[in-house]
């Protein structure tokens, strides 16, 4: 514990036993934070591929076949490879430091939960290049879509999503046990920062459904390979199952991805308003009632597929109720800023604009959640719009934000604030040019998933590429700015480094030592 | 809460990433197995590697906690670990248990034409059974479905063929001729037993622990070759397959993956009570045995749950 980590002066074989080797929270965090992005880099590629087939009309560059895959690989590495693993990196980095541990509860599994991932997402990107192509039967693989009708290669999708999946269960089992165990002398569960409550209720709920996941891919394996009849209405099974089974995981899944956003959002909004989180305990709860909701709301994703009225009503109402705990923290952050004196830090502008855009997202969740009207918009770009609204502006978003506020923390350095706020500007315009006239399309009627559309969609389908390309262009500001900032930014020690930034993290020194709190600090 | 700077952070390892390694080349080995003229042998060299690396990785927690390097805090991790580990365990047989319910209740209704649970399902009888006339003509809602919608409509040339006997509850009296009754009662007394062991550890009896825990394993065993009698007697006299339509699906995928896990306790108990004869464990510190226990129990519960969903409701 006492020389510091391996640095590349060290030489080459050292630099790189550290980081396969490691056990130490910081380390298996900057590793999930490069991973994510590399693969929101790929997954951004295959947006871009998407977006470039549908500027115009017609078939221009690519086959439907293969725009299949693409959009079926945008989803999954998008979901599973960039955001997800980016708010594992965020929790490594910050839970221990927020709560006064000296690491994870179990460091050895952390990095083994890290590195199934490259190995799983090697798997999967490799089908794109085997014969058949990779999956193509979009990113909820409906059966008899990925059954039936899927190309071979989707055995290497289920066992990829097998093993990716026990890599979330163990990082989410690391996580619940380090807050219910590895807490410092005095900092009982009400006073945790918000970013950890809302990663503790995520872990549970990754815990509680990734299992079901694999069962649901099991069920296809052995539909697919060894004639059972789980989705083949022949042997007396169900398609539908298949979807039930999916969505009780889907739902809880896209909580997954916003909770700890909102934990994020919900530290850098105080810093910058130098006032404390409005409505910490409503925050709180408000959490687990969404997380509780997200476990009996899954079928109103499947409103069209011919369920019993009753089942219709029950859903449409029980989706409606989560509009109010999530009510409550709009309000909640908003509060928060309300007299506050407010500064517009990158952070802070990327959070601005997660309330305002993740509300619009949700406001169109709520249109979606009307059984009866959703007959008209199930499937068509207004639902494509409604979730990149709080997929990207939501998650992605924040991650950005996360990464903006905690990097002096974490290398000691600052990034340019000019070139964020460009950066800032940029996504955000681009963001909107994408995808705010994909709810136009979807209300006119253009399905999603095609590789085609008719000629009256046309002039919102080029304004929306080029929004697409505006947003992807930004990415690589990002990435322009963390480099530089790590490599050559101004150096900065001071511990605060934001002045109104409250919490255990901001106590230790900056740049944040390889270990901290190996003796745990007494929380008043 | 955290006791005073004694927590042991392991400095560095090369388990997870031989770990991870492993895991890898199962997955991808294991998918060119299931393809069309696939083999195992990459799975095998994946599961090798994950063999090897358990055995290390257990070896070494082994180790350290006899070197006194586990604080009860970090014991306290393990025990969490090993808790929601199982809870993930429930949720994915909830997740085969969720499919039989719903397979039972609702759909076996809906192919033969009849409305579902009353409440529940507002379709008109007439309008349901002229869908199912219409998409499945002659096929009868039954739990175990025999004859399966594919055969109603096809006969012999379906692809899904029904099984010509299920495994069916005989009736209470004729239990003691029943072998998953006899499975239950393996169980449950093995759930007795390692509760016996557990006791006799922490009064400190380690030849009635050896004892108790070898007639925990010895049960296990016995009841996995029960099963196996089971699965030979529903594939040779009962023409009952994976293949046999759902009721074979659900009926096998869900013993099935419970004898694997029962496999896999098994395993666990044998390697603790090897354990408990090289001297390990004592009074108060006994989590290896504690973990592996609690998992025996989890299996039990899932097994009632089977003997009650699968066996007795037919």
């Amino acid at each position: 514990m006492a020389h510091g980590p391996a640095t590349l002066a060290d030489g080459w074989g050292k630099y790189i036993s550290r980081w396969v080797f490691t056990t130490n929270h910081k380390d298996i965090g900057t590793l999930y934070l490069w991973f994510s992005f590399a693969m929101f880099i790929m997954g951004g590629a295959f947006a871009m591929i998407i977006r470039a087939e549908l500027f115009q009309p017609g078939m221009q560059l690519i086959k439907p076949e293969f725009f299949n895959q693409m959009t079926t690989m945008h989803g999954l590495v998008m979901v599973f490879g960039a955001i997800m693993p980016a708010f594992v990196g965020l929790a490594n980095w910050l839970i221990p430091m927020m709560i006064g541990a000296p690491d994870m509860a179990l460091p050895r599994m952390n990095n083994l939960s890290f590195w199934i991932l490259p190995f799983a997402f090697a798997i999967l990107t490799s089908t794109l290049f085997m014969e058949g192509g990779g999956p193509n039967f979009g990113w909820t693989f409906y059966a008899p879509l990925s059954t039936t009708y899927a190309p071979d290669t989707v055995n290497y999708f289920i066992f990829g999503v097998h093993i990716m999946g026990a890599s979330s269960i163990m990082g989410s089992i690391n996580i619940i046990a380090t807050v219910m165990n590895m807490r410092a002398p005095g900092m009982t569960y009400m006073k945790m920062p918000l970013f950890v409550w809302t990663w503790v209720i995520t872990a549970f709920l990754l815990v509680a459904v990734m299992p079901v996941l694999a069962g649901a891919v099991t069920m296809m394996l052995m539909d697919i390979n060894f004639g059972t009849s789980f989705f083949d209405a022949a042997g007396g099974g169900d398609p539908v199952l298949f979807q039930h089974v999916f969505w009780f995981f889907g739902h809880p899944e896209v909580y997954i991805i916003i909770l700890p956003a909102f934990g994020v959002v919900s530290q850098i909004i105080p810093t910058f308003s130098r006032k404390p989180l409005f409505g910490y305990s409503s925050m709180v709860y408000a959490t687990a009632a969404i997380a509780f909701l997200s476990f009996v709301v899954w079928a109103h994703h499947m409103f069209t597929v011919g369920m019993p009225i009753a089942g219709e009503l029950y859903f449409m109402y029980a989706t409606m109720l989560i509009a109010v705990p999530t009510g409550v923290k709009v309000f909640n952050w908003i509060t928060t800023m309300y007299r506050g004196s407010l500064t517009f830090e990158t952070p802070m502008l990327f959070s601005i604009a997660f309330v305002i855009l993740f509300t619009f997202g949700g406001f169109t969740g709520m249109m979606l959640s009307i059984a009866a009207a959703d007959m008209q918009y199930h499937d068509t770009y207004f639902v494509v719009a409604h979730f990149h609204y709080v997929m990207v502006a939501g998650a992605v978003f924040s991650g950005t934000a996360a990464v903006y506020y905690w990097l002096p923390k974490w290398c000691g350095k600052m990034y340019n604030e000019t070139m964020g706020k460009v950066q800032f500007w940029i996504a955000f315009i681009g963001f909107n040019i994408t995808f705010m006239p994909q709810h136009f399309l979807g209300l006119a009627g253009m399905p999603r998933r095609y590789a085609d559309y008719g000629l009256q969609f046309a002039d919102w389908n080029m304004v929306s590429s080029i929004g697409a390309f505006m947003y992807g262009g930004a990415q690589i500001l990002f990435l322009f700015n963390v480099i530089r900032t790590i490599g050559w930014g101004k150096p900065t020690d001071d511990p605060q480094v934001w002045e109104g930034a409250e919490g255990l993290e901001w106590t230790l020194p900056t740049p944040a030592p390889y270990h901290t709190f190996a003796t745990p600090p007494e929380v008043k | 809460m955290s006791t005073e700077g004694t927590y042991y952070v392991p400095e560095q390892s090369k388990l997870p990433i031989f770990a991870a390694t492993g895991m890898g080349v199962m997955a991808y080995g294991a998918a060119s197995w299931v393809m069309e003229g696939g083999t195992a042998s990459i799975f095998l060299v994946g599961s090798l590697i994950m063999a090897a690396v358990l055995y290390k990785w257990w070896s070494i927690v082994i180790d350290e906690n006899m070197r006194g390097l586990a604080s009860p805090q970090l014991k306290h991790s393990y025990v969490l670990g090993m808790l929601w580990f199982i809870f993930s365990e429930v949720m994915f047989f909830a997740c085969f248990f969720g499919a039989l319910f719903y397979v039972r209740v609702l759909v076996n209704s809906w192919i033969g034409g009849e409305a579902a649970v009353g409440w529940f399902d507002d379709t008109p009888t007439d309008a349901a059974a002229a869908n199912a006339q219409l998409l499945w003509p002659g096929y009868e809602t039954a739990w175990p479905p025999m004859i399966t919608p594919d055969q109603a409509v096809n006969g012999e040339a379906a692809q899904f063929k029904g099984p010509d006997e299920a495994m069916n509850n005989p009736g209470i009296l004729k239990w003691a001729s029943w072998l998953p009754f006899w499975n239950t009662v393996v169980l449950l007394t093995s759930s007795a037993t390692v509760h016996i062991a557990h006791v006799a550890l922490k009064d400190g009896n380690r030849k009635k622990f050896n004892r108790w825990l070898g007639i925990t394993v010895a049960l296990g065993i016995f009841f996995l070759f029960l099963q196996a009698e089971e699965y030979i007697h529903a594939y040779q006299e009962l023409g009952l397959t994976l293949e046999s339509g759902i009721y074979g699906t659900t009926f096998f995928m869900l013993t099935g993956f419970h004898g694997m896990h029962v496999t896999l306790g098994t395993a666990m108990l044998l390697i603790q009570w090897l354990r408990g004869l090289k001297g390990h464990f004592n009074q108060d510190d006994q989590f290896g045995f504690e973990a592996a226990s609690w998992y025996w129990h989890f299996v039990d519960v899932v097994w009632v749950g089977l003997f009650i969903f699968v066996y007795i409701l037919t």
